[in-house]
């Protein structure tokens, strides 16, 4: 990896020291406001107290109004992003897409969800236009800043703007990477990263998961 | 490989090739093929220098402008970092890839379209201007030598 050690780089690398620390500092918020961070809610799974819920009202890139209730039955595969980001999104989006092709027909058995984080700017049409890039079964979800907001706080995924005078908008969002599998009824499974395991390896360990619950 | 093959044979035919092919290599360079011209597009590639020199600033015709980003992951969060300036240590290869430092296309004229070739002009402090060009792969392409969706 790079080396980031020039003296002009020093006001980065001290920049970036505090974002950690203000990082920690608002995980210890959350944690004292009884909000479990993501590797608290991967604790609490083994120990069979899913805190992460698969609830939300909002809208599909076809336009329609959708709440959870119209992925129940299926194993629901949800991934939190936005569609100005150009290295994770696209990275993760397409490794879902690849985890459903490895799945084959299984795939059938599975919603696989993509939610914005920034609604304002991913509309229903941009959404459309993105997720069909991708996999023609991946479901692109928006709302207003209250319902994905709500969603958000239900999967326990973590987003936050932050302005970037550089960026598109003068804004990035910074969002957690986690791929979300909750079971048939809703509940939640198990969580997944990208960079944790080839495609190939995910697609097994949902086949394994399935075959488990017999669904 | 023949990408590399490609971008040794590019560096020859550059005008500003004489001293940086020299000192900088730039290895297996390759865009991803974006959605949206309105949706900043990734490119990557690796940066090999003989001496200690340092990435400046990039340029392309395709984008208005070409930012050095990181993606920083830290509590499982992802991050976007910007860069004003990528060291490159003497003989030490600076890995630009997914999920990690990339350089994000902004303002694209139009988008990266998969198969397409674009112009990319890397600056660096020492080794001056080398201009290459970069293929544009799937949408779900983790590199050039893997296999492209």
């Amino acid at each position: 990896m790079a080396s980031f050690t020039s003296p002009s780089l020093v006001r980065i690398r001290y920049a970036l020291w505090g974002l950690i620390v203000v990082a920690a500092l608002v995980l210890a918020g959350l944690y004292m406001r009884g909000t479990p961070a993501p590797q608290e809610s991967r604790q609490a799974t083994q120990s069979g107290e899913a805190a992460v819920r698969s609830e939300f009202t909002l809208t599909d890139h076809t336009g329609k109004r959708v709440t959870e209730a119209d992925f129940l039955g299926r194993w629901q595969m949800v991934f939190f992003g936005f569609t100005y980001c150009p290295d994770v999104c696209p990275t993760t989006l397409a490794y879902m897409a690849t985890v459903l092709d490895t799945l084959g027909e299984t795939a059938d058995k599975i919603a696989p969800l993509f939610i914005t984080v920034d609604p304002g700017r991913d509309t229903p049409k941009v959404m459309a236009d993105y997720v069909s890039a991708f996999h023609h079964r991946l479901v692109g979800l928006t709302g207003s800043e209250v319902d994905v907001a709500a969603a958000a706080d239900a999967f326990r995924a973590y987003y936050e703007r932050m302005e970037e005078d550089s960026a598109p908008d003068g804004y990035l969002m910074t969002h957690s990477g986690h791929i979300y599998l909750m079971t048939p009824e809703g509940r939640f499974e198990a969580v997944f990263r990208e960079g944790d395991q080839p495609p190939e390896e995910m697609a097994r360990k949902i086949q394994n998961i399935m075959e488990k619950y017999g669904k | 490989m023949r990408t590399a093959l490609l971008i040794v044979a590019v560096l020859t035919l550059s005008p500003f090739s004489a001293m940086a092919e020299e000192t900088v290599r730039i290895i297996e360079p390759w865009a991803r093929a974006s959605v949206l011209a309105s949706r900043p597009g990734a490119a990557y590639l690796t940066i090999e220098s003989a001496r200690d020199d340092r990435l400046l600033s990039v340029e392309s015709p395709v984008a208005d402008r070409v930012m050095i980003h990181a993606t920083e992951n830290n509590d499982d969060v992802n991050r976007m970092v910007h860069f004003d300036a990528l060291d490159l240590p003497a003989g030490k290869s600076v890995v630009l890839a997914p999920g990690g430092t990339h350089l994000m296309l902004m303002g694209l004229k139009e988008r990266l379209i998969e198969g397409a070739r674009v112009p990319v002009t890397l600056r660096f402090e020492r080794a001056g201007e080398v201009t290459i060009t970069v293929p544009v792969l799937g949408i779900g392409a983790r590199g050039p030598t893997e296999d492209i969706q």
